[in-house]
């Protein structure tokens, strides 16, 4: 056979040796292959990263306390699950419950006394006590929870 | 045979050396490469001190890492443990705060001065872009690092930052979660930046560093344009090799010192541990070097018109530091032309905006 490429002495080595459509074929089988070898090195570190879904316990109510541990104006931080809540109690004695988690960027809020609004310390936004945003960067009134008094307990649920 | 044995032995070891790696030429380059002398010239040597502070951060944090424990059970009881019972605990874990700050400080003011002498020009634009992510990874280093101790402003800080990068639009909620490995900023979410912080970070940085270095060695420094401007006979120079590489080293040595003196007098505090269900506490801001961003986002209004406004800013934000990266590309005159005044005044205009905005996110309540 001649060493030679495309050799014009040698009828029908060209075709042998440089076929445009099969070398085309070749660099997509051989890409293909690449790119298949490499998701399947990347898809279980990429899947790695991601958590499988806790399976926390999706607490739906809660007792947090006896009506007189609460005084009238303050806030108590709870836990709900794995969230906290605050349960807030007016000057009129009347008991309201939100989830504790500013609409901004995710901090934990408080009850500031002096001011009777429901606070976030991280960028300063503020809720009034139906838990509507008031003031500051806060984009969306807090998500609120239901509070009902058994007795003399008082128990925060999960809007149904 | 030479006088003093040990010269001698020196010198055999570098001809066997010599022998084999050809180490003549590599002096032979060294010796070659110089330094241009003008008014500025001591900004050259920042870059070398964010080295220099690059290495203490390596040898800190391993001595660190040697009773670190990157559990939410016990992260904050081993830094406790470090500070209060380790002998020089407290010393080594501030010199790697404080280094930390002082890091990023020098890093800024690296590219503020590269970017007056319009080093970042062709051909030199990879060298600027490689130096910029870098500082981003300073950056990361800070904000993965900060977490690491469990603490309160630690754990309120990771939630922000976290959630900011969840108001991006499409990605943003699944690179959080990935972030913090779930929903919350919890005990995965230290793990995670522990790994960030000890092993991906420092590698992606190493390989940066060399880049960097190299990109400089190759292409030597870059003559500012007044040097340039000067007739030949004017335009003085500094040997890098010894001179600058000798003065480099006496003012790493102040820097250490300084160092320590930070240490000493002003330690890393730790503050009180992470709960999760506990309120933000008042008065809680980023380091230094977020002050901007935070005073920023304290600032914008809920939304603009119809985007959430936080997510605005941050695209402002980010449109800004694209441009810082892109500056070679958008500043196109070679090395040596005219300066472009219009760049100079918008630079200046957006520096002193950047450092009102950061006072007044320290001092405003």
């Amino acid at each position: 056979m001649c060493p030679e490429r495309n050799c014009p002495n040698c009828p029908g080595e060209e075709n042998r040796a440089e076929s445009p459509s099969k070398r085309r074929l070749l660099n997509v089988l051989l890409g293909g292959s690449v790119l298949a070898w490499l998701g399947s090195v990347l898809y279980p570190m990429a899947a790695f990263l991601l958590p499988p879904p806790s399976p926390a316990m999706r607490e739906r109510s809660v007792m947090v306390g006896t009506v007189n541990e609460f005084a009238n104006n303050s806030g108590t931080l709870f836990r709900l699950g794995t969230r906290p809540g605050i349960l807030v109690r007016t000057d009129r004695g009347e008991f309201r419950a939100f989830i504790a988690i500013c609409t901004h960027l995710d901090c934990t809020v408080q009850f500031k006394e002096d001011e009777s609004v429901i606070w976030c310390a991280c960028h300063n936004g503020k809720f009034n006590l139906q838990g509507m945003n008031i003031s500051g960067p806060p984009p969306r009134p807090l998500d609120p929870l239901e509070v009902s008094v058994r007795g003399d307990e008082v128990h925060v649920s999960l809007p149904a | 045979m030479n006088q003093d044995g040990s010269t001698s032995i020196g010198r055999r070891l570098y001809r066997w050396l010599d022998e084999r790696y050809h180490l003549n030429d590599l002096v032979a380059f060294l010796g070659s490469k110089d330094v241009p002398i003008t008014r500025m010239s001591f900004f050259y040597y920042f870059g070398g001190i964010t080295l220099f502070l690059f290495f203490v951060q390596v040898v800190t944090g391993i001595l660190l890492l040697m009773y670190y424990v990157p559990s939410a059970d016990e992260a904050y009881e081993s830094v406790h443990y470090i500070m209060a019972k380790v002998p020089f605990g407290w010393l080594i874990r501030s010199i790697h705060m404080w280094s930390a700050n002082l890091m990023i400080l020098s890093a800024m003011i690296h590219l503020v001065s590269v970017f007056y002498m319009r080093a970042y020009r062709k051909p030199r634009e990879l060298t600027w872009i490689s130096g910029c992510m870098m500082l981003g990874l300073l950056l990361a280093f800070g904000f993965s690092g900060y977490l690491l101790p469990w603490n309160e402003l630690a754990f309120f800080a990771t939630r922000i930052g976290t959630e900011v990068v969840a108001s991006i639009p499409l990605v943003g909620d699944w690179m959080a979660y990935v972030m913090r490995g779930g929903e919350d900023v919890s005990g995965t979410t230290l793990n995670r930046f522990f790994g960030l912080h000890v092993a991906v970070l420092p590698g992606v940085a190493a390989l940066l560093v060399a880049f960097h270095l190299i990109a400089i060695q190759r292409q030597g420094m870059s003559k500012p344009t007044e040097w340039l401007n000067k007739p030949p006979e004017q335009r003085r120079r500094m040997p890098f090799f010894p001179n600058f590489l000798l003065r480099d080293l006496l003012l790493w040595f102040v820097v250490l010192n300084f160092l320590a003196a930070l240490a000493v007098f002003f330690p890393a505090h730790l503050g009180e541990k992470a709960d999760p269900f506990a309120p933000a506490p008042a008065g809680i801001k980023p380091e230094w070097y977020f002050l901007a961003q935070y005073q920023v986002l304290k600032w914008l209004p809920p939304t603009i018109g119809p985007f959430d406004g936080d997510s605005v800013g941050m695209l402002v934000m980010s449109l800004g530091m694209l441009a810082v990266v892109l500056l070679p590309f958008l500043d196109r005159t070679p090395e040596g032309g005219p300066r472009r005044l219009w760049l100079d005044l918008v630079a200046t205009l957006a520096l002193v905006i950047l450092i009102i905005v950061t006072v007044l996110g320290h001092v405003l309540p």
